[in-house]
């Protein structure tokens, strides 16, 4: 197991609620574990209780046995990589640095990246099929590129853990259904550990292990995707009626109903 | 390697504006009375050179590389091109804190009383810059130089109220300490300069690495691995104490830390392993040059250095300004 949150709950300065309450979480090595839920659920919180950027009032979160909050960031940079939809918006720097900035947790202050350093950032540059542009300007990048290049960022760290806060949010179905399938495919072969938070219960449904619903802070389900997808579960979290509907292959479906007419009015 | 060449050619540059700078002034001096006095010969000449330009283009010279790399850091912890010592108010918080020094006879002791007494006059400025221009947990860019700029306008007004009820010899004028002057340069001020910058751009060099993640943000940055929270801490009371440490011996000088690290980032440098030192050369180039044309350009009298610069900051800023804006 790699990550552990034991009975945690996080409140943020000046809010009257738990943006987390008595979160239970366990993390198998090698899986992908989706967090779905609603709006201000909670799902990006967990998130940065996992990386220890915020430190569980209530109950314990630990990382391969030592609490999250108490990594060395650098230490933590080796182990875990975050990709996230937003950040360096107006940095005039290449691909190549963008995807270099993976291996800081690796070098010293004074000394310039390794002959080691270089190479994982070409294998990563070429991993999301972006070696071509590796000189081009971020800001050049269309959404679905500078996604890849994030990505390739946090490869290059040599992650065992990989984070992702709605990666895919500005992505087309085309562009989400590559980044995703490829993040399965590293899960697959180099069992690297995935925790992604996603809006899209379809794409969490295909491509995770394990599922957990939040609520207003709370986990109301998790397991297998099975047994997260259901209707009343799904009702519950976001007042809205769904039905499933089995794809076979293709697999599960949460399909929102049209025109509920008694919920339109909240 | 780039880097390599790129400082010796700006280090080429420093050097030509330390010359230039020693050869023009008021006294005027022949080519021969100049290299006489340069290789040793005693004199008058001797003395103008060693005692007065000298100690004054070397004062020059890291008064304008401190503001510069002053200027790269608080660009890049605020990720705000137009921040910089003397539109955040950090220049002028440090000028009242020199001049309170100077009036309460703190500083009759040692030349390093007067930083110490800048640095906190500096640091006690930004913090209430900050603190007015954050909103919600986010510093608010433009709420951040309104502030600045007010801030700053409030301090000056407090070192002409205090110079106006402190007349002490050592004061020196109002124009000094609102618009600079680099007239008062000596060795014992290099010496305490030399004593504060070097370990402080020292620092600054080491956290370069940093300085480039937190460009991408400070939450990306931690997920790089470096402790944001310390990193700025350290380095936003560095850049303080350089900005602090120019003022107290050439008194409040705008707009270098904004024109060079610009000018600097133009010709395509981003990594701070390579912005901070090749802006210390310019800043300390420009503001050497700088010098020469306000000692030159209305001789025998002298304009404040700060209108120099001012006049070829001011116009940068507002392109800048607007550009800013519209993205």
């Amino acid at each position: 197991m790699i990550c552990h949150l034991d009975g945690v709950s996080y409140r943020y300065r000046g809010r009257p609620e738990n943006a987390l309450h008595e979160v239970n979480l366990e993390v198998e090595e090698g899986t992908h574990v989706a967090l779905v839920g609603p709006n201000g659920a909670g799902k990006s919180t967990l998130l940065r209780i996992l990386t220890g950027m915020l430190r569980p009032h209530v109950g314990t979160a630990t990382v391969l046995g030592r609490p999250a909050h108490a990594w060395k960031r650098r230490d933590m940079a080796r182990l875990a990589a975050v990709v996230s939809q937003s950040g360096e918006v107006d940095v005039r720097i290449s691909v190549r640095d963008l995807v270099s900035m993976g291996r800081h947790p690796y070098v010293s202050p004074w000394s310039p990246l390794a002959p080691r350093d270089h190479a994982v950032v070409d294998s990563c540059l070429l991993e999301v099929d972006l070696a071509a542009l590796a000189d081009r300007d971020v800001g050049e990048l269309s959404g679905g590129e500078l996604q890849r290049a994030r990505l390739a960022r946090a490869l290059a760290q040599e992650p065992r853990l990989l984070l992702l806060d709605e990666p895919t949010a500005h992505l087309d179905l085309g562009h989400e259904a590559r980044f995703m399938e490829r993040v399965r495919h590293y899960t697959d072969t180099q069992s690297l550990t995935v925790v992604a938070v996603t809006h899209h219960l379809n794409v969490a449904a295909r491509h995770a292990d394990r599922m957990v619903l939040l609520s207003a802070g709370r986990v109301l389900e998790q397991g297998p995707p099975e047994a997260v997808l259901s209707p009343p579960l799904l009702e519950a979290a976001f007042e809205w009626p769904v039905d499933i509907v089995d794809l076979g292959e293709l697999g599960l479906q949460a399909i929102p109903h049209p025109r509920a007419a008694e919920w339109t009015e909240s | 390697m780039a880097l390599k060449g790129r400082v010796a050619a700006l280090s080429g540059l420093l050097v030509a504006s330390l010359a230039i700078g020693m050869a023009v002034g008021p006294a005027d001096l022949s080519p021969g009375a100049w290299l006489g006095a340069l290789r040793g010969d005693p004199g008058p000449a001797a003395t103008i050179l060693w005692r007065v330009r000298l100690p004054r283009v070397a004062t020059g010279a890291l008064t304008g590389g401190m503001l510069a790399v002053s200027g790269v850091v608080f660009q890049a912890l605020l990720r705000n091109p137009l921040a910089e010592p003397y539109l955040l108010g950090v220049s002028s918080g440090a000028a009242v804190g020199a001049v309170c020094s100077l009036a309460l006879g703190l500083s009759a002791s040692a030349y390093f009383a007067l930083p110490l007494a800048a640095l906190l006059g500096a640091l006690a400025a930004i913090a209430v810059v900050f603190e007015v221009a954050r909103v919600g947990g986010r510093l608010d860019t433009r709420v951040l130089l309104l502030a600045g700029v007010v801030v700053s306008a409030f301090l000056s007004a407090c070192v002409l109220l205090i110079l106006t009820f402190v007349r002490a010899e050592t004061l020196r004028s109002a124009f000094f300490w609102t618009m600079g002057s680099l007239s008062g340069a000596s060795w014992g001020m290099i010496g305490a300069m030399l004593a504060y910058g070097i370990p402080a751009v020292a620092v600054i060099l080491g956290m370069s690495r940093h300085l480039n993640a937190l460009t991408l943000g400070e939450e990306t940055a931690a997920h790089l691995g470096t402790d944001a929270e310390r990193v700025k801490r350290v380095a936003f009371v560095l850049a303080s104490l350089l900005a602090a440490a120019t003022v107290s011996v050439a008194g409040v000088i705008g707009f270098v830390g904004l024109v060079v690290p610009h000018a600097v980032r133009l010709s395509g440098v981003r990594d701070h392993r390579a912005l901070t030192p090749l802006s210390f050369l310019v800043g300390g180039s420009a503001l050497v040059l700088a010098d020469a044309v306000a000692r030159t350009a209305a001789a025998p009298m002298e304009i404040p250095i700060g209108v120099v610069t001012a006049f070829l900051g001011v116009p940068l800023f507002l392109v800048l300004l607007r550009r800013t804006v519209r993205s």
